[in-house]
């Protein structure tokens, strides 16, 4: 089976961000970067799909700076076999330019499924994976949190209000992953070791017109310090007519 | 709860920049070690001891071990992190590719061993022991016995210890009482008991391996008599599984300040079967192997943990608002300002990591040196390479794990009576760095190697190396505007340092006790300049990379911090030449009776 996983480079969210001078993008001063979170589990879904369904090959496809090849060794260090660099020193803000140059890579590759994490934890959007497979004309199935695939056809799960929904779908097929899918493993020291010698293709992006830019980026306003309204029951009815007049929150 | 974050910035610096790294792969049999594959080993090494070894840091100090019917058990967690440990290979690092190893750089493990000692040292001693064992066999056992142990301590299937003390014998080692009789086809059977055992006994591998020493029927007496064993507790079976108990049994665990999650045992030996390893009556020669090692890996839990309470010492400082500070309020918008405004909060501070950082790069240079003397083609090379090591050993031992307590305790100071209280994990990180000072040598015993062995040794050849590199970076550096008042400070000390080891060995010669009263003084002399001579370094470059456009606030930290270095801390060379001069006399003249 072959399996494609589209991971993308994020920063470590562990920092204070600022705004760059141009007021329309991160300062990436002192930042550091990894592979997104639910890129990660859809990392390890492929590689768990290939253990079972052996003989297979992984490869990881990350769109970015040269630097993005950093988060593709280390898919390749957990386990995946090869990796492409879609080259593009600066990540469009528009999914769909994105989605645009990772069809034309994809189209190829004749892969029975591609994964995707749900969504990149720097822009939100949940939009790629989505916009990949229109490109594509394959099924798409998203925020999976339970995934099998046997004799060409997946099943899936994913979390609808107040329930699950289970979705069968023919491959190939896209599958963009959900937290709770997986936990990923940790790369091995071998794995590390022997990433190092497999197979990563630096190529320049298709990027795709953007239809979207960002305008402008605003840190959200500073949080009043909070005010302590009294002490026990005694407090409750007027903690309630300020959340009441003052908040508006119920 | 503390947290830990390894330092990933400094160490990429350190390795990259000040000790050039690249080098490394160049050596033969280091050609995969290229400056990217350490970096990423090291990532992900530093993950694992973020979230799998720091958070069962805390509660393994409060549960810590268990003995019930003989039988130890570790803290909660501990059985996993250690699955996931080997799991991931990381036992088998250093190790020669022949026995499974990866055979990457030693320098590699003393990063490693830093972050793993910062994020939980209980732990982290059950690994390295193991480690310490398969180096030591490696290097004196025969083929045999090395195909028979060496795999399954690499993969870390099995752990390992060192026997050495006994009830009344510790740093004498020459009047130990553990016997070995042969016992025909090379195979002894070993009686006594040994203390003080750490990772003795555990349930984290099937087999603990020991290196025990031992005297043989017919043994001289003194150190000179001592030969050294390995005893599995379980006896290998032909394929290499655990076959029957050997006699090797754990007769209690100590109950202890500190290090709480690593079982300290008493190990009883009842005609426990073993093999020797080296010659007989080599013994001591065979156990320094693994001795030195260790004391080096002593010396990195004293800054590992050093390191990690800083962080957590910091984190407080800038969180916590007390007072205002002395020259009017920095932070208005809050009803005081943090205790980071204040100089003494700021000394105390900067101390933490002024010798965190300085201490780092001597260390990590030392394992690049390890690295040298093993690899090098050059044999001049490899001899200046193992004199460095050899005269650097009680330094990283003595001075790393002395300042590693103050570092500790001043982090637990900085959050005033948060330090003392259990929650915030300082007090936790005192009484764990407290037990670097004592065991592979009292601190006490190092300086006394370092004055007694390493000084003398081949007329002063050593400390000659090492004053002869300080004092050719200090000339280059005189010429140099930006750090010529750095350079003249380091300058002074190396000839205070000079001065008062050539008073106090002439001394020596007419009273040893001049040696004995001067070591202790010596070796934080020593440590002092080592570390101002990194600082030195570490100065330079940051001013040449400030110069490039390079990370603005990174190096000019390191500017600010060197700075405050030779102002604060170096100057305490001063004191130590006064003290040191003063001489045996004051030490030695009231009696016994009199105290």
């Amino acid at each position: 089976m072959k399996i494609a996983v589209c991971i993308k480079r994020v920063p470590v969210m562990e920092v204070k961000f600022a705004i760059a001078k141009d007021g329309a993008s991160v300062d990436e001063t002192g930042l550091k970067y990894d592979v997104n979170d639910f890129d990660l589990w859809a990392v390890e879904a492929a590689l768990q799909l290939n253990e079972k369904n052996a003989p297979g090959e992984v490869t990881v496809i990350s769109l970015g700076p040269d630097a993005a090849s950093e988060q593709i060794r280390k898919a390749l260090s957990m386990g995946a076999d090869k990796g492409v660099l879609l080259k593009a020193d600066k990540v469009p803000g528009d999914a769909f330019a994105v989605a645009e140059a990772l069809a034309a890579e994809l189209k190829a590759g004749a892969y029975d499924v591609i994964l995707f994490g749900k969504k990149s934890i720097d822009f939100d959007n949940s939009a790629t994976g989505a916009m990949v497979g229109e490109l594509l004309g394959l099924p798409v199935v998203t925020g999976v949190s339970k995934l099998e695939i046997a004799g060409g056809k997946g099943t899936a799960h994913r979390a609808v209000e107040g329930g699950v929904e289970v979705l069968e779908f023919p491959l190939p097929a896209i599958v963009t992953v959900d937290e709770g899918l997986n936990k990923e493993r940790l790369p091995s020291l071998k794995g590390i070791m022997a990433a190092k010698k497999k197979p990563l293709e630096t190529k320049p992006a298709q990027l795709g017109g953007a239809g979207v830019t960002v305008s402008k980026m605003e840190l959200p306003p500073e949080r009043a310090a909070g005010r302590i309204v009294g002490e026990g029951a005694a407090a409750v009815p007027e903690l309630v007519r300020l959340l009441q007049s003052e908040a508006k929150v119920l | 709860m503390p947290t830990y974050k390894a330092p990933l910035d400094d160490i990429r610096f350190l390795l990259t920049e000040l000790l050039d790294v690249e080098q490394l792969s160049k050596l033969p049999g280091y050609e995969e070690a290229t400056p990217d594959v350490l970096l990423a080993v090291l990532e992900e090494g530093a993950k694992l001891c973020e979230d799998v070894l720091a958070p069962i840091n805390q509660s393994g100090d409060a549960e810590g071990c268990r003995y019930e019917n003989g039988v130890v058990t570790t803290p909660k967690g501990f059985k996993e992190a250690y699955a996931e440990f080997v799991k991931g290979g990381w036992p088998a690092m250093t190790a020669p590719a022949e026995f499974g190893g990866q055979g990457l750089p030693h320098l590699t493990r003393f990063v490693l061993n830093e972050m793993m000692c910062a994020a939980n040292l209980s732990f982290a001693m059950y690994p390295e022991l193991g480690h310490g064992v398969a180096m030591t066999l490696e290097k004196w056992g025969n083929e045999e016995l090395k195909h028979r142990f060496m795999p399954k301590i690499v993969d870390g299937t099995w752990t390992g210890t060192m026997c050495l003390t006994e009830p009344h014998a510790g740093t004498d080692l020459g009047i130990i009482r553990t016997k070995a009789v042969p016992a025909g086809d090379g195979v002894h059977e070993l009686t006594g008991t040994k203390i003080f055992i750490s990772a003795g006994d555990h349930d984290l591998a099937e087999n603990v391996v020991h290196l025990v020493l031992a005297k043989l029927p017919d043994a001289p007496a003194g150190t000179k008599g001592i030969s050294m064993f390995i005893v599995p507790k379980f006896l290998p079976t032909e394929e290499g599984g655990v076959g029957t108990a050997n006699g090797v049994t754990c007769g209690s665990i100590e109950h202890k300040m500190g290090i709480k999650g690593n079982a300290t045992c008493v190990i009883n030996f009842d005609g426990a079967k073993g093999w020797l390893v080296g010659d007989e009556h080599k013994g001591m020669r065979a156990m320094f192997t693994m001795m030195n090692g260790a004391r080096l890996g002593v010396g990195l839990q004293g800054l590992g943990l050093a390191e990690v309470a800083y962080q957590n010492a910091l984190a407080y400082t800038k969180d916590r608002v007390q007072g205002r500070a002395l020259t009017g309020k920095k932070a208005p918008e809050q009803e005081a300002d943090p205790i980071i405004v204040h100089p003494d909060v700021r000394k105390m501070l900067l101390t933490q990591k002024a010798y965190v950082e300085g201490e780092r790069a001597l260390a990590y240079w030392v394992g690049q040196l390890i690295d040298v003397e093993e690899k090098h083609p050059d044999a001049e090379k490899r001899q200046e390479a193992s004199d460095l090591v050899a005269l650097m050993t009680p330094i990283i031992k003595g001075f790393l794990t002395d300042t590693g307590f103050e570092s500790a305790n001043l982090a637990l100071q900085c959050l005033g009576g948060h330090g003392y209280v259990r929650e915030y994990g300082l007090e936790q990180f005192v009484r764990d760095a407290r037990i670097a000072q004592i065991y592979e040598g009292t601190n006490g015993v190092q300086a006394l190697d370092l004055i007694g062995r390493k000084v003398p040794e081949g007329n002063g050849r050593l400390l000659r190396r090492f004053l002869t590199l300080v004092q050719a970076d200090v000339k280059e550096a005189q010429g140099d505007p930006r750090v010529a008042e750095h350079a003249a400070q380091l300058a002074d000390a190396v000839r205070k340092t000079q001065e008062s080891i050539m008073t106090v060995m002439q001394k020596a010669m007419q009273n040893p006790d001049e040696a004995g009263a001067a070591s202790t003084d010596f070796l934080r002399m020593m440590g002092l300049v080592a570390t101002g001579w990194m600082w030195l370094k570490m100065a330079r470059l940051a001013h040449d990379r400030l110069a490039a456009g390079g990370d603005a606030r990174f190096y000019d930290a390191k500017v600010k911090t060197a700075r405050f270095y030779f102002a604060k801390l170096l100057p305490q060379v001063d004191a130590l030449a006064v003290t040191m001069k003063s001489g045996a006399a004051p030490l030695m003249e009231l009696e016994a009776a009199a105290f």
